[in-house]
Formats: C-alpha cells, structure tokens, sequence
C-alpha cells in the first residue's frame, strides 16, 4: 500500500486540529502489508479525540497484530472541515499510522458504541471510496464489519454492513481473521467469490451475515420472520463471551496520543459483566456474566502501564467498580506504591451509591478532588424498584453526607425521565432528592452544588424494556419544563438536561427494522453526520426520512411492542432468555425488584446457563455496604455457583465462604 | 534545581499544540522517573516554563522548557543534567528532539518574559523570488504596516512594521525549492516579540498588504495554499533561534551564543537552519 501523507499533508494546514490526522501516538504499531496477511483497518466512527480511547478497539488493535496472519491500523471519522477538504483534493479516507488508503484493506470494521454515529458509518464507508450498499460491492471490495454494543440491534445497518460480530471480540477476531485469510490471500481461493466468503464468516460462532437472511413482513406490513437461507447459516446467533478476562491482559500497550483526547489516561479493565439488573441499562444485560480480572494482574497492568505511558491518572473501569472484589487494598495499593510518589490519581467510573464507596473514594482522590458523581436514575424509591436500581434516599443521603464531610462541593447526580410507568410525582422526586442533598451541603460549606444532570430514556434491545414505548418528544419536554420550574428556587441546584429531540432520533434507530436502513441513508445523503453533536444535529433530517419512507415516530419510536410480536433482533441473541426478559418487564410494572444474582441463587436468565459459563469472582461475598437497600438476603453468597479465582487479593476474605462468615461480613459492612 | 532544555521540533508532530508539547514532556518526565518539583494546591503540577509558545503547523529548532526538580531529592540520585537528553530523548515522542541541558539559576522572569525576537525561515510557494524581494523592500520601506489581528475574538488594527527586525529573501542555495516552476522561495526574518509576537502567517499578510492585494485572503492556516491565485501562501515556517537581547548583546537563552546585536541578523537566522 502507498501512503497517502504527501497528498494529505498540504491539507493539513486548512483544518482544525490538524494533529488528528497525524498518528504517532505511543503504542502506535507500523505494520507492513503483505498479499499473505489479512489487511484490517478499525474504524470508529466519531472524531480522533472520542475514538481513540476506546478500549475495545485498542484491544482488537493488539490482539490482531499480535498475529502473524493479520496486520491492523485504525482510522476516525474526519471532522467536517477535515472531510471537505479531503473531498476536493480526492483523498479518501486513511489511516492515521501509515495514511494508507481504506479500500486497499481486506477489512474495514467499524466500532459501534452508539446509534447516532450510523450516519458517519456510511459516511466514512462512501469516503473510502468502497460502496456504501454492501449487495453493490465485488470481490475486491474490502469486507465492511462492525461490532460493539449497538450490534445486538444490527438491522438498521444491515443493508450497508456485510456482517456483525456479537459479544467479546478477544477469541472470534481470529477466527474470523483465519476465514479472510482463506479467501483473501490464498494463492488458490474457494469458489464462489464474496458470496461464498459471506457465508463462510455466517458459520462463525458468534457472526451475524445478514445477507444470509430472508426478512417476511406480513400484510399490515409488520415483520414476521427473519430466517436463515442456507441450512449452514445459524437460526439464531448466539454473542461469544470470553470465560476468563484474565486470560486476555489488553491492551497490554495502551495507546498515549500526542493530543488531548477524552478519558486520557490509562485504563484498566477490573471486570467485564455486570449483575446488578438495573432494567434500562442495555451494557449490563447484554455483557453477562460477570468475569473479573485476577487482584493481582490488575496490579501489574496498572504499574506497567503507568511506567510505560507516564500518565498520573489511573481508572478502573468496569460497570460497577465497586463491587470488585477487593476494591479497597487494589486502589490503595496504587496510592501508596512508592513508585508513583503519590502524584497518581485513581478514578473509579461508575460509583456505587454508599456512604463506604465515598470513603474509598476520598481515599483515592485525595491527590485531584474535583467532583463525586451518583446516578440513583430514578427520583422516588417506587420507580427506582421499577428500573431495579434499587438505592434508598438514605443511601444516597449518606452517601452525598460522606462527600460533602469529606470536601467535595460539587456533586453531580444522573437520572432518566421518560421510564416507565413514569409519574409526575416520581419525576419531580428527582427536585426532591437533589434539594436535600443541597441541604447536607450546606451542613459542611457556604457554596455546594449539586447538578442533576437528566437524560431521556431510550428504551434498548435485549433488556426487559425492549416493549416500552419511548416517551414522545413533547412528553419529555413537559417533564423538563417541570423539573426545571421546581427547581429555579433552590439556591445551589443546577438542572441539566439532554435534548429531547435528539432522544427521539436514538430512538428511531435502536429498535429499528431493516427498512430503517432506507431512512439513516437518506439522513446521511442530505448532510446529517457527526448527529452525536449537538452543533449538527437535526432532527428535521430525520423525521424528513421517516415520512419519505412512510414511517412515523408514533409507530417507530413511541409504540409499545407486544408480547407477541416478532422484534427485528430475535433471531439474535445476547444469551438472555426471552420469556425472562418478558418475566422481568412484568415484574418492573408490578414494582418488584430482582435481587444481584452474583450474591443470590441463579435465576437462570441464560447467560450462563446457555453459554456454560459462571461468573469468575475472587469472593463471593458481598462487598461492604454491596446492599444497597436492595434488603436481600446476603448470606447465601457462598451457595451461588461462581468460578472463584485462584489469587484472592491479599486481605480480602478467603475465597469460598461458609454461610456464617459471609453473613458476619455483610453485617459489618452494612453498619 | 532548575534545567533549562533546548529542543527541536520537527516533521508530522508540528501539527501539535503548544499544549500538547507540554504534556508530552510532563509524560517522558514522568517516565524517566525524574523527581519533578509540584506546585502547591489541590491539584499539583509538575512546574515546567516554556518559551515563547510556537504556532501549530511551525516547526522549530529552537523551543526551551525550564524543569523545576525537586533540589534534595535530585542530589540524592545525583542527577547531571548533560546526562539527561539521552535519557529523556528515547521517551519524547519522534519528532522531538533534545540538543542540550543546562543547570539554570531561578529568575523573577519567565523564559518567556525574557525573550525579545525570533528568527525564521519560510518557504513561501506560489511566488517569484524578484517579486517577493520587491515585496520583502516594500515592507522595510513602509514607515508603517497596518495588519488585522484577532485578538480575544475581536478584530483589531496592528502596526507590523516595528516588529520586524530583519527580513531577507533567502539565497537560493537556501531555497529548499525543488519546484521546477520557480515558484518557491525561502524567506528568512527576526520578528521582535514585544509589544506582542508576530507569527510568520501575519509577516505575510504584511508583506501582501504593502504590496497592494488584500490580506484577509491569507487569514486561516499557516499555509493555505488550497486556495488559488497569484497570492504567494506560507508553505513550512521553522523558528531557527530564540533571542533574549540585552545590553546590546544577543543571547541565545541556553548562554551558549552570544552575538552583538548589530551583527547582521538575516544572516545568523540562516546560519542556524542550514
């Protein structure tokens, strides 16, 4: 392949952060292609300062280049001025290591974290210079791929993406990898050209081809089946779930770029999964079970890694972070490593809602103590228990007492409207919560606030809100207007919230069919990119779409499905039995809610029943203050079949636990 | 402990900021496990001072970064600073390289504060060299040079002329021209930095503003050469030197060169890039 850097150089000058296109970051791999290896360019499809942190990407980054067979670069969407310029001088999209140009790749696939990027996605596709309809390309166009969470919806995309990778993509990237390399650098390839290369990649485990699918609608025009058209291509594709995360130590080489980008600093992954239920949250239902990376492996990433990259700031990621199995001696292991001479920061993303999590955090950020953050999501206990976030007021009182006392003053809360069987009166409980803790402020300081920070619920696929229908645009306004109003006379309270139309256009495309394929290009084609981006958002481009193509939002976006309707993505599937999704949504309207499953006995949702895999945790016992309200009972950790690992992090409790000893730490936790 | 580094900055990385200088240096610091001085508060920072800040898409032969080490600690690992451009060479990123290292006293002023003018060289495409001399005489000739510059978002009127020191079209065994049509010259010029810098972009608007075609064309990027026409557009810029000037002497800020002020600048603004 040639570089493109001469061409693309003099353009530089014209644009806007000219150093996105430029590469050089530290783990930055210069990889040669050759005939003999599969060529792969990984694409995200928002700017350079959003895309590259992504750990999923870095992670695929290295697992392929680590392989003798395969050879990887990356790229991110050009920002418009970058684009036009780019258009005019007939450059085509590139990789930011060696400028190479996309089509000349076997691979390009796309990282797909949220619904509004699709209209870059076929943006970028068409500034490849590959087609953007996938039944137009030939044989030697690059095979177009995506994965990420939004994949477990893939029909909006489908008539634009050749095939869709479900789940973990640390074991499947290389079996797919062997499939291309079979037809694309074989000195003698299989017959049958890229059809027959398609419907090899449909026998993957874990691989959707939707070309190797036939779609029904029935005559009130409502789909009616999605089926398989050769008998080799799987009924249902099942998501690949990687049993051991300490098998997979990524990124080992953590990307450093030379400009300022989001989330910049090392991240280390604690565990992957979540078990907690909470019913809207697509990510928790979609990546059980919960795996968890040995204490000590977590050590090693994060001194490594802070050694090679000389970043002061450290977040363990996860969806839960404090739940990690030892979470306390991990983090504080970090702040008095001598080698860090106490100038590390540790971050700990998504904060369990307790007073204990607070004392740990005060402990790790007493280096930068900016703001705390809560997400309780829902204002009154009642629709919390609806949502399964199941937080107490006095949990997260005391929780926001811990904070203030111990010197923050700022605290940001999260919350959603538009959940189901949503009332006023729980809307409004979201003014009531975040006034009181405007009140405990002032108990320790003369200026506190506290923001709630409020977003329009969008209703996902494969979790028990999947029937919901989504607030309307007007619906959500009305709820803004009245938190708003309720909130003007409280001195120290900022409400923030999210565009309203711009949930209504996530929606359009969450649950979408097929036919929603038709409406994203037809958006993309008049202009509407970078849709993530309040400066160029528009929902006008979208309800244009949807009208042209006979389609409304009442039926798209703010319809209930029915129990039995045949959704767009059934015949995918993400481990989680239907009928206990369908049991879940019951259970949420009649307000019941479902205890952790990692601390409670099996429920049997099918994640790990289906895929004969358990949840890999150092203990089993629940971590102090772990309740959260929840009032269930945590002395059955030890019944609950879990893989425990081999290393306990040193202090925590031995591994598996007698009834009586998981009780008597529970108990102190919670007092 | 204070050491003063001189650094170039060269190829793909002059797309970065001065800001993202800065942090690249905090990192390979922080990688070579130097004991860096904090600032007080709740949130230290490890006290570095640069120079005088380079525009994105320059290059440079010529930047600075005052380092702050913590004294006890840096006697205690016995730390030389010439020994230091080696180590920290490997861990900046390609594009940065260190030349020297030298223990400074601490001043009141910053680096800063301290420097007067810059010397330069640029390529300049899209023109002749006899009619860029004209040009380059227009503007020494001019008792005033009136150019727009943006400033905090406003707009304001700005006399060009006191500021440039020295400008000359450069030889042509200077020119790095490989243009076959003749239409790539170099350019080199000591622009002083007080009252306040110039940059090689507003140089050129200058030298287009005397010779009669409007300058608002050039605004935008250091070289906006998309845009067509015989308006010569600013290709490359390198900062050769940095110049504390004092007592009629010229000082390079590491203290290594000192020339009298009445030398020929052009000359030595040459003398450094070739």
């Amino acid at each position: 392949m040639e570089s493109l850097w001469p061409q693309i150089e003099p353009l530089l000058a014209q644009v806007t952060k000219p150093a996105r296109y430029i590469g050089g970051e530290l783990g930055a791999q210069q990889v040669e292609h050759r005939p003999e290896v599969v060529s792969w360019l990984l694409v995200y499809p928002d700017t350079y300062e959003v895309g590259l942190p992504n750990q999923g990407l870095q992670i695929l980054y290295e697992i392929l280049n680590e392989r003798p067979d395969a050879a990887a670069e990356r790229s991110y969407a050009p920002w418009v001025d970058m684009e036009a310029a780019m258009r005019t001088a007939g450059v085509p999209l590139f990789s930011v290591e060696g400028h190479h140009p996309a089509a000349e790749f076997d691979v390009i696939a796309f990282n797909l974290s949220a619904e509004l990027v699709y209209t870059n996605v076929l943006n970028l596709i068409d500034l490849a210079g590959v087609p953007v309809r996938a039944a137009e390309r030939t044989v030697d166009d690059p095979v177009v791929m995506a994965g990420g969470h939004c994949a477990f919806n893939p029909e909006p995309l489908a008539d634009f993406i050749d095939c869709f990778v479900l789940g973990d993509g640390e074991e499947v990237v290389g079996e797919i990898n062997e499939v291309l390399a079979a037809f694309r650098c074989a000195p003698t390839p299989p017959e049958g050209g890229r059809t027959a290369l398609l419907e090899a990649l449909s026998r993957v485990a874990g691989v959707y081809v939707p070309a190797c699918y036939d779609v029904a609608y029935d005559d009130d025009g409502r789909l009616s089946g999605i089926t398989p058209r050769s008998s080799g291509t799987p009924e249902r594709v099942e998501k690949r779930t990687i049993a051991d995360l300490g098998a997979w130590p990524y990124p080992r080489q953590q990307l450093v770029p030379l400009i300022e980008v989001v989330h910049d600093r090392l991240n280390v992954e604690l565990f992957r999964g979540c078990t907690r239920g909470c019913r809207f949250c697509q990510a928790g239902m979609i990546t059980r079970p919960v795996r968890e990376r040995p204490a000590d492996q977590v050590r090693t990433m994060v001194a490594a890694g802070l050694e090679r990259t000389g970043y002061d700031e450290v977040a363990l990621t996860s969806l839960s972070s404090a739940d990690y199995s030892g979470i306390e001696e991990t983090v504080t292991g970090i702040i008095d490593d001598p080698s860090c001479s106490g100038q590390v920061s540790v971050s700990l993303p998504s904060l369990r809602v307790d007073a204990f999590t607070v004392g740990t955090a005060a402990q790790i950020q007493r280096v930068r103590r900016t703001g705390l953050t809560f997400a309780p999501e829902g204002g009154t206990w009642r629709m919390r228990q609806v949502i399964n976030k199941l937080i107490r007021e006095e949990d997260l009182y005391a929780a926001v007492d811990a904070a203030f006392s111990q010197g923050w003053k700022r605290v940001k809360l999260y919350f959603l409207i538009g959940l189901p069987t949503e009332t006023d009166e729980d809307t409004l409980g979201i003014v009531a919560l975040a006034k009181q803790c405007v009140a405990i402020g002032k108990r320790y300081h003369n200026s506190v606030t506290v923001t709630a920070s409020v977003g329009g619920f969008v209703p996902k696929v494969q979790t028990p809100f999947q029937w919901f229908g989504q607030n309307t645009i007007e619906e959500l306004t009305r709820k803004v207007h009245l938190l708003r109003d309720a909130a003007r006379p409280v001195r120290g309270l900022t409400i923030r919230w999210h565009d309203p139309k711009a949930t209504a256009a996530e929606g359009i495309v969450s649950r979408g069919d097929r036919r929603m394929g038709a409406v994203i290009e037809q958006v993309w084609r008049n202009g509407g990119t970078f849709q993530e981006w309040s400066e160029h958002f528009d929902l006008d481009l979208w309800t244009d779409a949807l009208s042209a193509h006979g389609m409304t939002l009442e039926d798209a976006v703010y319809r209930h499905r029915a129990e039995d309707e045949i959704l767009p993505w059934d015949h995918l599937s993400a481990g989680l039995h239907r009928d206990f999704l369908w049991q879940d949504w019951k259970d949420a309207l009649a307000e019941h809610g479902l205890p952790d499953c990692r601390w409670t006995p099996c429920y049997d949702c099918g994640a790990c029943t289906g895929y004969g895999v358990e949840h890999v945790v150092a203990s089993a016992v629940p971590p102090a203050g772990g309740s959260q309200g929840t009032g269930q009972d945590l002395s059955t950790g030890g019944q609950v079949p879990v893989r425990f690992l081999s290393t306990a992090p040193s202090g925590a409790a031995p591994a598996p636990v007698p009834g009586g000893s998981a009780v008597a730490l529970a108990t102190e936790g919670r007092s | 402990m204070r050491i003063r580094f001189r650094f170039s900055k060269l190829g793909k990385i002059r797309f970065t900021s001065q800001r993202d200088v800065a942090r690249m240096w905090e990192r390979a610091l922080r990688r070579a496990a130097l004991p860096m001085a904090y600032t007080e508060g709740f949130n230290p920072r490890p006290q570095l001072s640069f120079g005088l800040a380079l525009p994105t898409g320059a290059e440079s032969l010529a930047e600075y970064v005052d380092v702050a080490l913590d004294p006890i600690r840096a006697a205690e690992q016995g730390i030389v600073p010439a020994s230091l451009p080696a180590v920290l060479d490997g861990l900046l990123p390609e594009g940065l390289h260190i030349e020297e290292a030298v223990p400074v006293e601490r001043s009141k002023d910053s680096l800063q504060q301290m420097v007067t003018s810059c010397s330069w060289t640029m390529r300049l495409v899209g023109v002749e060299r006899a009619e860029l001399g004209s040009m380059v005489a227009a503007l020494l000739a001019a008792e005033s040079v009136p150019i727009t510059r943006e400033r905090k978002g406003r707009e304001e009127l700005d006399d060009l002329r006191p500021s440039v020191l020295a400008l000359a079209v450069a030889d042509a065994t200077h020119d790095e021209s490989a243009d076959p049509s003749g239409r790539t010259v170099g350019l080199v010029a000591e622009l002083s930095t007080r009252p306040r810098g110039v940059r090689p972009l507003e140089l050129l608007r200058g030298l287009i503003a005397v010779s009669g075609d409007s300058a608002d064309r050039t605004k935008g990027g250091l070289a906006d050469r998309g845009r067509p026409g015989s308006i010569p557009v600013l290709d490359r810029a390198c900062r050769t030197e940095q110049w504390i000037e004092r007592d009629g002497l010229r000082q390079e800020p590491l203290l290594g060169r000192v020339i009298p002020a009445g030398a020929d600048r052009a000359a030595h603004a040459l003398e450094r890039a070739s």
